[in-house]
């Protein structure tokens, strides 16, 4: 739970609300009643050291938790107001809604223009090979990368070099026309330019979308992120604007970790 | 010195206190030009004037060796929260504290001029007004050191008192000038002295919302109670 006088765990205008979420891990919690708001059209991003739980709560929100025995989420996360949490929400479903990019870049093992038109194909979106054509385009587009693949997009999508691989992954990702985009470390796989380029694309991005990126670079946090919340323990220590979090941070472990005097 | 505990990284730790100590040494340094360039004047010591004008040469090199820590810093550690106000509070402090000492400097070259004429008595107010200046910027280079934002706030307030100081001073000279005009060169020099020392009461109340904005995070509020000045102008 927040202390609401150092926190603004709530806005106005919120795209998903998280309350009362727990974790654990066949018995043992790992996320311990969190209250978090994401934001329509911004970038929240989940920080704080390895083990606090930030990952574990990105992955509520797509319910990617649910394939892992013995892990317990309860509370409620609503995108747009619907509960997610049911058993009644198809999971596939929700996951076209929220899609997720990953640590690393994981491109299917098929050529780069059906690694794009494969979520449209299975989820229905498009009528006819033209459409088609014109999703996988228009995703490549959005993703920066149309201009480096559009004369080889019959290639396998694992023969891009790594910062190509997970644009592939983002234009995969925004394909099937999702809400919210989750992204657990995008760049720590990648070098300084294409790591600028995928933070150039997440700028882009945030106007059509929700994000919610999990980072370990505090700079890379304060460059792309609105909000930042400060995951400690499985609590949510601190949350606010990105500005405040790195500027005048109000708890004394928020400073410790964003200083690097984090014991 | 301000926030330098434990980091992970021990050198950033020592880059940091490396920097309040320069800041330090830079404020050390203008607090006693200062007082050289008073005691030049009272007691008519045309080589402690010398020495206050040849120690400014030092306060600039400090200011410049601190902003090349600064921008070093900024560019290799990347500093957030506390560190980064720090940092950059230590840049903007050592731009006043540069003044300061230009301004104190100012006033032993005045003082080389005035102690070619006869003495007089119009220079006990400018000792009252420099003691006013020196106090504020010993306290606030205290509440640097110490980290103490309500020092600071303490030393902000007594800028007023100064100005009032100042204001007074003003009027004395224009009776030394209107009593007799052979005093009006001296008094014209004394008169600048006291506009040096009030401008040095005004960068004192710079330094002290910079330690106060380095420890809380916070700006203090800019407004501050102002009389009418010297010239009959109501201040905004």
């Amino acid at each position: 739970m927040l202390d609401s006088e150092t926190n603004s765990a709530t806005i106005a205008d919120p795209k998903v609300v998280c309350r009362d979420v727990s974790v654990s891990y066949s018995g043992k919690q790992a996320l311990f009643d969190i209250d978090l708001d994401i934001g329509i059209h911004q970038v929240t991003s989940l920080i704080g050291p390895s083990g606090c739980g930030k990952s574990t709560f990105l992955r509520c929100m797509n319910r990617m938790n649910d394939v892992i025995d013995g892990c317990v989420v309860t509370g409620s996360i609503s995108v747009d107001g619907v509960e997610i949490l049911d058993d009644e929400i198809d999971a596939v479903q929700l996951r076209r809604r929220v899609g997720m990019v990953f640590q690393k870049p994981n491109p299917f093992p098929k050529s780069i223009y059906d690694n794009i038109a494969y979520g449209p194909r299975i989820h229905g979106l498009v009528r006819g090979k033209d459409e088609l054509d014109e999703v996988v385009q228009t995703s490549l587009e959005r993703a920066g990368l149309w201009e480096e693949v559009k004369d080889r997009l019959l290639q396998p999508g694992t023969g891009l070099s790594g910062g190509q691989q997970q644009r592939l992954c983002i234009a995969r990702a925004i394909a099937v026309r999702p809400d919210v985009i989750l992204m657990d470390e995008p760049c720590s796989a990648l070098d300084p330019i294409a790591t600028a380029r995928v933070e150039e694309l997440i700028d882009e991005l945030k106007r059509s979308y929700s994000i919610v990126i999990v980072t370990h670079s505090m700079q890379q946090a304060a460059r792309v992120s609105q909000r930042t919340a400060f995951f400690h323990l499985g609590i949510v220590v601190e949350v606010g604007e990105t500005e405040q979090i790195f500027t005048n941070p109000r708890d004394e472990r928020t400073q410790g970790y964003i200083t690097g005097r984090y014991g | 010195m301000p926030n330098s505990d434990a980091h992970i990284v021990r050198s950033y730790s020592g880059e940091l206190q490396n920097i309040s100590a320069l800041v330090a040494k830079m404020g050390g340094l203008a607090e006693t030009i200062l007082t050289d360039a008073i005691t030049a004047l009272v007691k008519r010591d045309a080589d402690l004037s010398t020495q206050a004008i040849q120690a400014d040469k030092r306060v600039d090199s400090l200011d410049a060796e601190i902003e090349h820590q600064v921008v070093r810093m900024l560019a290799l550690r990347q500093p957030m929260a506390v560190d980064l106000r720090s940092i950059i509070s230590a840049l903007k402090i050592a731009q006043s504290l540069e003044r300061i000492a230009d301004h104190a400097k100012n006033g032993a070259k005045r003082a080389l001029v005035i102690n070619q004429s006869p003495p007089m008595d119009a220079t006990r107010g400018i000792v009252r007004l420099s003691d006013v200046a020196r106090e504020m910027l010993r306290s606030v280079l205290d509440a640097y050191v110490n980290s103490d934002a309500e020092g600071a706030v303490k030393v902000r307030d007594r800028d007023e008192d100064l100005d009032v100081l100042y204001d007074g001073y003003f009027r004395e000279c224009l009776t030394y000038m209107m009593e007799d005009n052979r005093n009006i060169t001296a008094a014209t020099h004394l008169l600048f002295i006291a506009k040096n020392i009030e401008r040095i009461g005004d960068h004192c109340t710079n330094i002290a919302e910079n330690v106060y904005y380095m420890q809380t995070g916070e700006r203090l509020s800019t407004a501050r109670p102002k009389g009418e000045d010297a010239m009959g102008l109501k201040a905004e």
